[in-house]
Order: structure tokens, then sequence, then C-alpha cells
């Protein structure tokens, strides 16, 4: 009853709880994403263009931060949202949109050091041109934004790694709930503490699909683009 | 590129604003680590969806957290067994009133080899005491469980002083019963455990109930609301509602029900006086 | 309405400019008035690129003063500059040009058709949808070209723009500069090539090892120098 293929059994048969664990886990690492890249992305790009006093603390900060404990954060972020915490109004603890929050907050750091290394070094090259066309600075941020796009896109590929593969921060914020907070990373932990090291290696072996999966279909999106835009 | 941007911000804000409407009729019950890994909740809680239209959303964690959780008000129901600290939780006001809902026993689980020589013994307060003489490993789940607390209690009965007396073959590990199982079977130690987590758990390596029956190895769950007084936004009429279900004779009969492999893993006993 | 101001004459007034304690340029004073094309030349160092982005605005002198007009602050709305390797934004030909007319205040509605225009001076038409960057280097240098008379220059900086170029590129983008000339933008541009600078010159500065060595009328300059490095700087001896 309880080997590896049962694991398969449940993706081909289209077990429907494994499917609503599998669409949860992307609706919440893919939002993150999103999410934290609208902050980290002009984040990045402002580190990159302008200095300012203390920019290098920034950026030391933000890069040491790539390597936050997933845990850590999933604690600070329950206590925000605790109903006993500054947050609690809200009511978001324990509910998927607390793990995109939690999660995003997470992910930031790695978008935006790596926006601002990738940026930094696109100025280098764009400097005279921009400053020739007297562009301005928030127009300077979006067009190397936007022409180091394919650059981002593996920037953002590596925050989605980093946010569908955790763990800690999911199971802290969202409570593993049975069919309402739980996804891949803490459904496989949930089996593993049941024992069911078969059934979970399974799932983690579906999840690692998922994820090639992902930047597989993202890779075809950008070569696309590449080869339309030079 | 701005427009775009703009309206994936706006999406954004619009899913996080979904849950305040999805969660009309729903609770949070904090419960623990032992009755979601025996697979309990999956059995009874379909039932009493069906029966009331109340989806019940367990947070599973030990009881020591479970009710730490009520008391910040992020639950709305408590579901634990260790009645020392659910009464002291309602009697600081955290929660409103104790409910006596099922039992099972703990059970002493060791390696088939014995080495401790307990096996078959109906005496836990002994087996202990003989596991601490022989120095044979020992994992414990050091997590304010109640599994744990009742580690801690049965210690006490048998006259050792485990904080001061545990060496190296004591291995507190600070997680659930379903961790603590999977190190007792990696390291081939003995392990107290709930009957209906044991049950259910599925990697058993070379380990078997080496002690059971013992009077002292009762336990007890019992379900506390937690109180609207100090958290108003609890929702105390379906927290109340769930409470009724589960002492009521439909809940209880649901409890008994529950079976694997034949075998029954909680005893209903709400209507037992001084439970 | 206000009289229209201009950039020119463009003086320079006991310039230097030192970069890593290099001493780059060194005091130089210069004036360029409107007119036909100002060529810089001389040897590798002399420091003709610097003076070319001190003239535009581009960097500011360490000593000395520049004025456009008579004016020490300008917004250079009227000055563009083509470099001596393009940078070719992420986009089309086309596109390339629209960013340019946005960034000098174009609005939306003129920018279609002073694109095409543009496109069509430069003889870029038929490649308006291309990736710019999959143009060649003759065509990016032309698109570059475009996207800074796409400012509408009163002035246009050149940074020995055929340097990377074949021939049949260099002579394309010559005869479009002679054009622009003749339409009355002044040209101010640095180049090594003796040949480039015969051709287009109106005036001719020769620049050694940060100063101004010689300045005089390009027909002047290549028949009669006024001293010994400018004539075995025009016979095609090293000049150290």
């Amino acid at each position: 009853m309880n080997d590896g293929s049962s694991a398969l059994a449940l993706v081909l048969g289209g077990d429907p709880a494994l499917y609503a664990i599998v669409r949860l886990s992307l609706f919440v690492s893919l939002s993150a994403t999103a999410l934290a890249a609208l902050f980290a992305l002009p984040l990045g790009a402002l580190l990159a263009l302008v200095r300012f006093p203390g920019r290098t603390l920034v950026v030391v900060l933000i890069n040491a931060f790539m390597g936050l404990p997933p845990v850590v954060v999933g604690l600070a972020v329950y206590l925000l949202l605790s109903r006993s915490g500054p947050l609690g109004f809200l009511g978001l603890l324990f509910s998927p949109q607390a793990m995109i929050v939690a999660q995003a907050l997470l992910v930031m750091p790695i978008i935006a050091a790596l926006t601002r290394q990738t940026i930094e070094d696109l100025w280098a090259e764009y400097r005279d041109e921009l400053t020739a066309m007297r562009v301005g600075p928030l127009a300077r941020a979006a067009t190397l934004l936007w022409d180091a796009r394919f650059s981002l896109v593996t920037t953002l590929l590596a925050g989605f790694g980093r946010a569908a593969a955790e763990v800690g921060t999911v199971l802290i914020v969202g409570g593993n709930i049975d069919g309402f907070t739980r996804t891949m990373t803490t459904a496989i932990a949930l089996e593993t503490s049941k024992g069911d090291l078969p059934l979970a290696m399974g799932l983690g072996t579906v999840l690692i699909t998922l994820i090639v999966l992902v930047n597989a279909t993202v890779w075809g999106v950008r070569r696309a683009g590449e080869i339309r835009a030079g | 590129m701005q427009t775009r941007r703009f309206f994936l911000a706006a999406a954004m804000l619009a899913s996080l604003c979904a849950p305040a409407l999805a969660q009309d009729k729903s609770i949070v019950v904090a419960s623990t680590t032992s009755t979601q890994d025996s697979g309990l909740f999956g059995h009874i809680l379909p039932i009493f969806q069906r029966a009331t239209g109340i989806d019940v959303k367990v947070v599973a964690q030990g009881t020591g957290q479970a009710l730490d959780t009520g008391r910040r008000g992020d639950a709305d129901v408590v579901f634990v067994h260790a009645r020392a600290a659910e009464e002291k939780f309602v009697g600081e006001g955290a929660g409103v009133k104790r409910f006596p809902v099922m039992y099972n026993d703990f059970v002493l689980i060791g390696p088939k080899s014995d080495p401790a020589g307990v096996k078959g013994t109906k005496d836990i307060v002994a087996a202990l005491k003989a596991i601490q003489a022989k120095a044979t490993p020992f994992v414990s789940r050091g997590d304010r469980s109640g599994t744990h607390q009742a580690e801690l209690a049965l210690w006490k009965d048998a006259g050792i002083d485990i904080a001061a007396n545990k060496g190296p073959w004591y291995r507190d590990i600070g997680q659930g019963m379903g961790a603590a199982l999977n190190t007792a079977s990696a390291m081939n130690a003995y392990v107290l455990s709930d009957r209906g987590t044991w049950i259910s758990f599925k990697n058993r390596g070379d380990l078997a109930i080496a002690v059971e029956g013992d009077q002292r190895l009762f336990n007890q769950y019992g379900v506390i609301l937690v109180n609207p007084a100090k958290h108003p936004h609890v929702k105390k009429e379906l927290g109340q509602a769930f409470i009724d279900w589960l002492v009521s004779p439909a809940g209880q009969k649901a409890i008994a029900d529950y079976k694997i492999d034949g075998q029954q893993l909680f005893f209903p006993n709400a209507n037992v006086p001084g439970a | 309405m206000r009289p229209p101001v201009s950039d020119l004459p463009l003086m320079l007034d006991d310039v230097s400019f030192v970069a890593r304690d290099v001493n780059v340029v060194r005091q130089i004073s210069l004036a360029i008035a409107a007119g036909a094309p100002t060529v810089l030349v001389g040897p590798n160092g002399a420091g003709k690129s610097t003076l070319i982005r001190l003239a535009m605005g581009l960097i500011a002198p360490t000593a000395g003063r520049i004025t456009w007009g008579g004016r020490g602050e300008t917004d250079g709305k009227r000055r563009a500059m083509v470099f001596q390797r393009p940078v070719m934004l992420r986009r089309s030909a086309a596109a390339n040009v629209a960013y340019a007319l946005k960034a000098a205040g174009v609005p939306r509605a003129d920018r279609a058709p002073r694109v095409s225009t543009l496109l069509a001076r430069v003889g870029l038409a038929p490649l308006a949808e291309r990736p710019a960057r999959r143009l060649s280097g003759g065509e990016q240098q032309r698109l570059a070209l475009a996207r800074a008379l796409a400012r509408d220059p009163e002035v246009l900086f050149l940074d020995e723009p055929t340097a990377s170029l074949d021939p049949a590129a260099t002579k394309a983008f010559e005869d479009i500069l002679r054009d622009v000339a003749q339409s009355g933008v002044k040209i101010v541009m640095a180049t090594h090539d003796l040949g480039e600078a015969r051709r287009l010159a109106g005036e001719i500065v020769f620049l050694l090892r940060g100063r101004v060595h010689e300045c005089a009328p390009a027909e002047k300059f290549f028949t009669a120098p006024a001293t010994p490095e400018a004539a075995a700087f025009t016979r095609g001896d090293l000049v150290i």
C-alpha cells in the first residue's frame, strides 16, 4: 500500500486532494514572487542608480538577507498577524494570503540584490547614452529594468525557487490546515511525521517536477522574447 | 509597462482581500499533532461539516502551543489532552469551560530487542526506572505537548528527577509525535506515544509496543471555547456548535467509529463525570 | 514669445580636466561658433574624447569654465551626441527613435510621423521594425545618429563615430552628416581619421597632450600647417 508508486498513482489518478495542494503551492509561491518583484525590482534599480548616505549599509544588508532563515521570517510574520499582534485586526493569520505575504518578504531580498547587480552592470553600459539623451532618474530606472528583462527573469526564477522550496515560513504562518493552507512542502513534512516516508518522497518528486516545469515554461517564454527583441 | 505593473498590483491587493469573504462559516481549532497524525480529524470533520455546514480548520500544534494560540486569540476552540494545563487555561479566563470528549491511552514503544527488559510489564513506572537505570536510549518530545507533560508526570511518579538525571541516553527533540516516532525508529529507542498515532504510524522500523494497560497511561482529551470576553472576534456560536456536536451522541459515535485496521483509536467519554 | 536661446558660441575658458590623477585636458581656451563643422584631430590620448564630452556637458571641468551662448547653466535640450560604440536599446529601431523623441519631450501624438522621417533621413526606413541589436555596425551607428537628430539639436557632438565601421558604412554615415551640416546643424566631431577630417571639416582643432596645439580653417591646416607637429601629423608621422 505504501510505496513510491502511491504518489504517482495519486498524480495519474487525478486525486483531487493532491491537485488542490499543487494548485495552492503554485498560487502561493507565484503570487509571493510577483508581490516581491513589485517592490524589489524598483528597489534594486534605486540602489543601483542613486547614491545616498548609508547606501553601502543597505546593500550589504539586502545581500545578507538573501539568506534569511524562513522559519524566522515565518515567526516574525506570525507575531505581526496574530490577533494579539499589531496587525491582528486583519484576521489574516492561518490563511493563504498570510503565506503569500510572508514568502514575499522572504524572497524580496533575493530579487532586490540580484536586480541591483544587474542594473548596476547595465548602467555602466548605458550611462553615456542615457545621460546624453537627458533621461530623468525614474525613466532611467524603468528603461534599465525593461532592457534587462531577460536577466531579471532569471532573478525572478531564483526568487520563485526559494519560495516554492521552503517550508518553515508557510508552516508557521499558514498552520498546514488540511484543504486550506496545506502546500506541497508542508504536506511532505506532515507525511514524514506520520512515518509515510515513501509517500513523502513521492510528493517531493512531484514538487521538484513542478518547479522544473515552471522553469522550463519561463525559459521557453524568455527564448521566444529574446528572439523577437534581439 | 507601467500599466501592466499597476494591474498586477491591483490584482494582488484584490486577492489579499479575498479571505474576508470566504471565511464566513468556519472556525479555527488549535489541536494536537496526535489528533492530526492519527487521522481522527480526517474522519470526523467531514461528518460535522455535512451536519452543520461549518468548515473546521485545524491547526495542529503541541498542547502547550495550542493553548498559547488560544490565549493569543488566534483560534476559536482548543482541543488538547493535558487536563492540568486545560484547567489552568480556563482558570485564567482564557477559555470558557472545559468539556471532556474522549480518551485513549499512552503506550511505551521500544525496540523489539528490548534492551531495558521491560517488555510485557504492565507497570510503566517500573519500566521507566529500568530504562533510566540501564541508560537505554529514550526519545522525549520535549515540546510541552500533552504527551510530553504525561511523560514528565510519569518520571515524577517513578521518583526520578529527570531534569537532573538525564544523560546522553535521554534524547529531547522538541518536536511532534510523528517526528518522535521517526527518531525513535531510527535510533532504536524507547518513546512514549499515544496509541492513536502509533497505530497509524507507518515507519515502525524495529519498534513495537513494550508496555501498555497501566492505569497511569490513561490520556484524556478536552475541548474548550476560547473566551470571547477576552477576544471579541472569536466565533462563539460556531465554536460552541462544534463543542456541542463533539459531546453529542452523533459526535461521540463518529469518534468511536474511527478505526484503523479494525482497531478503535479513541474512546468517547463525554458523559463520564470527572473525566 | 521668448527669443530662441542658443548654445553658441560655445566657449571654453581655461578648462582643465583631471581624471585619476592624470591631467587629460590642460587649460584649454576655445571658442566654437556657428557654421561649418569643427573637427578635433590629434593622436590617441590627446584628449579629444574628453574635450567632446566637456563641450557636450556630459562631464564637468575640474578647473575653468564652459559657457553655452554665454550661459553657464543650461538644460542641454538642443545638444545631442553620437558615441563611438552606440548602445542600442533592446527594442526595434523605430522604438529606439521614439524613445529619443520621448526623452526630448515630443508629445506622443507627434512621435510616429517623426520616427518615419528620421529613419528615412538616415536610410533605415525598411529596417524600422528590426530589433535594433540585430542591425549591422553601420546601421546601428546611423540609428544612433537618428536618435541624436530626434532632439532637433543646434549642436551635434560626435566622438569618433566611424572608428569601428567599414569604408562603405563610413561613407554612408559621412554623406548623412554632410547633409545634416548643410541643414544648419553645428557639428563638433572628434576623429582619428585624417581623410575624414579633410572631407568634413570647416575648421580643425589640433590637440596634442591635452592642449590645443593649433586651431585653423581646414584648408589652411592641411595645406600650410603653422606648427611642425601639425605638419608631421598631417604627413602621417607619429607625433609623440
